[in-house]
């Protein structure tokens, strides 16, 4: 059979869910008239957002054939300890020493500590070879150990207007989550596209044995890519914590399922080396779509679970089926 | 006894066995022997089951059998005892013994017991003093080769097939493996016994099977031949390959490599690599010989900066000495590797054949120290297709759907782009026809001529001969001879190569 080209195949991953997706907006359409309007489309695009920086940060790992398990968690203690850097600024009493904070500052320390979160994550696989499964795992418990520790159980509220805008504003009628969505996804698809690190986060995922031959620095690649997804897990905990107006001990629990979902059903390969930050997307939103859908449709959330993994299946078994025609 | 008749066996297109036949005599140890790529293995995984498709005829006892699987080849009586041992480490010696074949009681619960006896008698018989529930895991080599006999005879096969099966082990645990052949062999079993070191055979075997490209060549009783006769019969084949004898002009020193050593990362004591020391010029082309475990691919390995923690040794280029702590160092040095195995070192075969070339300039590509210039790229990749005549659809075609010459020309294009000044080629051949191969061997000469220093490791003579300007022979971590081309054949370079107790 003739060659399939690599550019080729990889427009028609992304088709692949794009057509999934259409599909299932008629049909949602046709079943209820509250679906198809523009409201209920930013709506939906308004709720996916987190999910989609956290897929995408999910993608960069998967690509590299890793996983990270401990994205609800990094979120959730980001966005708390940005909340409570804004509430109360860091006081030192044995030097009489108060520090307050903007909104800027608690957004980029949130930022930081999220990428520092990820670092170690990428540290404690490359360094004491940790399966990553494992290591992010632990980083999962110990992260929501220290959110409780750090929020001491409680939630941080009252956080001000605006920072909610964050959450819950609008700019030239998208909601700023969307916005912000939206350059984090522009900017790792540069990177994937554009870039020597996303090659090389390809290569690494293709065949890390030939990567390594080809005098490629892993340890450091896997690092930065570890990095970056707990950065954008912290965006994501800050779009959360803005748009309930309160930092919640227990924010962003199994977030991590919904993102590795969004990313397998984009059609990303979990052995790496291949598939797309833009399948992601789409698979986000189509778990969103389903999620609103099943709402509108009065599905009971028990069902809903259920379809949405059925879903997910399906996704896979479709993209094996292709792959074995090749 | 077990006949083989005309069976043929091709891999994607490459022959491994060409029409051979032999037999193997029950109550004697049948030696078969022949170079790297003879065809030995393939032909006792055939025997074995683990190859079930072939042409011709396997007759056992008077009757024809096709095995297809390991099992049906176990339950005829013939048992295989890998060169890599197929043992389960975790698992216990009487766990191994009766993996697959576990004995039960009435309630369909494990018997233990039974199984712990059965396997206390087979260690018995093997002089093997060791308690039946021990790991294999903290067993030692040779301990480990005497359980897969032990499981021989627990499937009570009534033909063994050993492949290399001294190859790890010490003088004394050779001596005891030996005693227990020959008491196999009082017993009426047929051994098949496949060695390289000559010496050996003449203590253990009664006959010879000589095997070369795929067929046997000749067969006879041991104590009618000689060691020298054995080796001309091994080697004895007309040259296929036509020698280019184009001279290059080698010039400076290029590559100085001083007393390489290599530790073994598990076993402290065995050096895989000893006192290394040779010179590779500009423009010379350097051909390294040696037998399977010689330690060819680890030296090359070395030279590539991929054991930066059990080497030690001085490594000059242009009479600096480099420091190569990974394979980054060692490329920014100018030393590249074309390694053994294609697919699992050198390509990513799922991704297409651009980025697969220019994974190694990617720097060179970037515009603003950011942005990767496609157009750039892509002019690359064409330029090096059809530099090398890589024959694809186009840039965007998936590695994995081309054939192994083209991959292969793939690996070399993405190192000749980074314009190395030393040429590692490890087994830069191995399974891909003959026309690529002299294609390659045409490339290799010309980047010579070029100016590039290249190493070519090859266990195959005729290409060592037909590629090489200097012939280094190694043997279990040493070298062992410096021939230059005009002295070296066939049977002096495979004298160096095999192991003289």
């Amino acid at each position: 059979m003739p060659a399939i080209t690599a550019t080729y195949k990889n427009q028609f991953n992304r088709f692949q869910s794009l057509i999934a997706l259409i599909v299932l907006c008629i049909v949602l359409s046709i079943l209820t008239d509250k679906f198809f309007t523009a409201d209920n489309g930013l709506n939906v695009l308004r709720q996916t957002a987190v999910n989609i920086c956290i897929a995408t940060g999910m993608t960069l790992i998967v690509l590299t054939a890793g996983i990270d398990l401990s994205v609800g968690s990094v979120l959730a203690l980001c966005g708390a300890i940005a909340a409570g850097l804004l509430k109360n600024g860091i006081k030192i009493h044995s030097a009489d020493l108060f520090i307050g904070f903007t909104i800027l500052g608690v957004v980029l320390a949130g930022i930081f500590i999220g990428a520092v979160l990820g670092f170690f994550n990428g540290v404690v696989i490359t360094k004491f070879k940790v399966p990553p499964f494992v290591a992010t795992l632990a980083m999962l418990t110990i992260a929501r150990g220290f959110t409780m520790l750090y929020t001491k159980g409680q939630p941080i509220s009252n956080l001000g207007t605006d920072f909610a805008f964050i959450g819950t504003g609008w700019l030239l009628g998208i909601p700023v989550p969307v916005w912000i969505a939206a350059v984090v996804v522009l900017f790792a698809v540069f990177i994937t596209q554009k870039t020597k690190l996303g090659r090389y986060i390809y290569a690494i995922g293709g065949n890390e044995t030939a990567a390594k031959f080809s005098g490629i620095n892993i340890t450091k690649v896997k690092i930065i890519v570890y990095a970056m997804a707990g950065a954008l897990a912290a965006i994501g905990g800050i779009i959360v914590t803005s748009r309930l107006d309160s930092a919640q001990p227990d924010a962003g629990a199994s977030y991590e399922l919904n993102a590795i979902a969004a990313v397998v059903i984009g059609g990303t390969s979990l052995s790496g080396g291949k598939g797309t930050v833009w399948g992601a997307v789409m698979g986000a939103i189509i778990i969103g779509v389903l999620n609103n859908g099943l709402v509108l449709l009065n599905v009971s959330p028990f069902w809903q679970q259920v379809v949405k993994g059925g879903v997910i299946l399906l996704a896979v078994i479709i993209d094996k089926l292709g792959e074995k025609k090749e | 006894m077990l006949i083989a008749k005309n069976i043929t066996k091709r891999f994607s297109g490459v022959t491994a066995l060409d029409n051979i036949s032999l037999e193997l005599h029950p109550g004697k140890v049948n030696a078969i022997i022949g170079e790297n790529g003879a065809g030995k293995s393939t032909l006792m995984k055939i025997f074995s089951g683990v190859h079930t498709q072939y042409d011709g005829e396997i007759i056992l006892n008077d009757k024809a059998v096709h095995f297809s699987s390991a099992k049906e080849a176990e339950t005829a009586g013939i048992a295989i005892i890998h060169q890599e041992l197929n043992l389960v480490p975790y698992l216990t010696i009487t766990e191994n013994i009766f993996l697959g074949s576990e004995l039960v009681n009435g309630w369909g619960i494990l018997d233990k017991k039974k199984m712990q006896e059965n396997t206390k008698q087979l260690l018995k018989r093997l002089n093997l003093t060791i308690h039946p529930d021990t790991k294999i895991s903290s067993l030692k080599v040779g301990q480990q080769q005497l359980v897969e006999i032990a499981k021989a005879l627990h499937v009570d096969a009534a033909i063994i097939i050993m492949d290399e099966p001294t190859s790890a082990i010490s003088d004394k645990e050779v001596d005891n493996l030996f005693s227990i052949i020959a008491e196999l062999k009082s017993q009426g079993k047929t051994i098949a016994y496949i060695s390289h070191k000559l010496n050996e055979l003449f203590r253990i075997a009664d006959r010879f099977i000589v095997m070369r490209d795929g067929a046997t060549v000749n067969s006879g009783e041991m104590k009618n031949t000689t060691h020298d006769e054995l080796i001309q019969m091994m080697t004895g084949r007309k040259v296929l390959i036509q020698r280019d004898e184009t001279i290059s002009e080698k010039t400076k020193e290029l590559l100085q490599l001083k007393s390489i050593c290599l530790k073994n990362a598990s076993i402290r004591s065995a050096d895989i690599l000893h006192n290394i020391s040779f010179t590779l010029r500009n423009g010379e082309i350097i051909g390294i010989y040696g037998l399977m475990g010689a330690g060819r691919t680890e030296l090359m390995e070395t030279i590539f900066g991929l054991h930066p923690k059990f080497s030690s040794g001085e490594i000059k280029v242009n009479d600096k000495p480099v420091k190569l702590r990974s394979a980054a160092d060692a490329i920014d040095a100018g030393i590249v590797l074309v390694p053994e195995d294609r697919k699992l070192q050198g390509l990513s075969i799922g991704q297409s054949v651009r980025p697969n070339i220019s994974i190694t300039i990617l720097n060179q590509l970037e515009r603003w120290g950011i942005i990767l210039n496609k157009k750039k790229e892509m002019e690359l990749s064409k330029q090096y297709i059809q530099q090398l005549a890589i024959k694809t659809p186009s840039t965007e075609t998936i590695v994995k759907n081309l054939s192994g010459g083209n991959q292969q020309k793939i690996v070399l294009a993405k190192w000749l782009a980074k314009k190395p000044k030393v040429l590692l080629l490890d087994e830069p051949t191995r399974g891909i026809d003959v026309n690529a191969k002299s294609e390659i061997y045409k490339l290799i000469k010309q980047l010579a001529v070029e100016g590039m220093g290249i190493i070519v490791v090859s266990s195959e003579l005729p290409e060592i001969l037909a590629v090489s300007d200097r012939v280094l022979v190694m043997c279990e971590g040493e070298l062992t001879a410096n021939i230059p081309i005009s002295e070296a054949t066939e049977a002096s370079i495979l004298k160096y190569a095999i192991h003289k107790n």
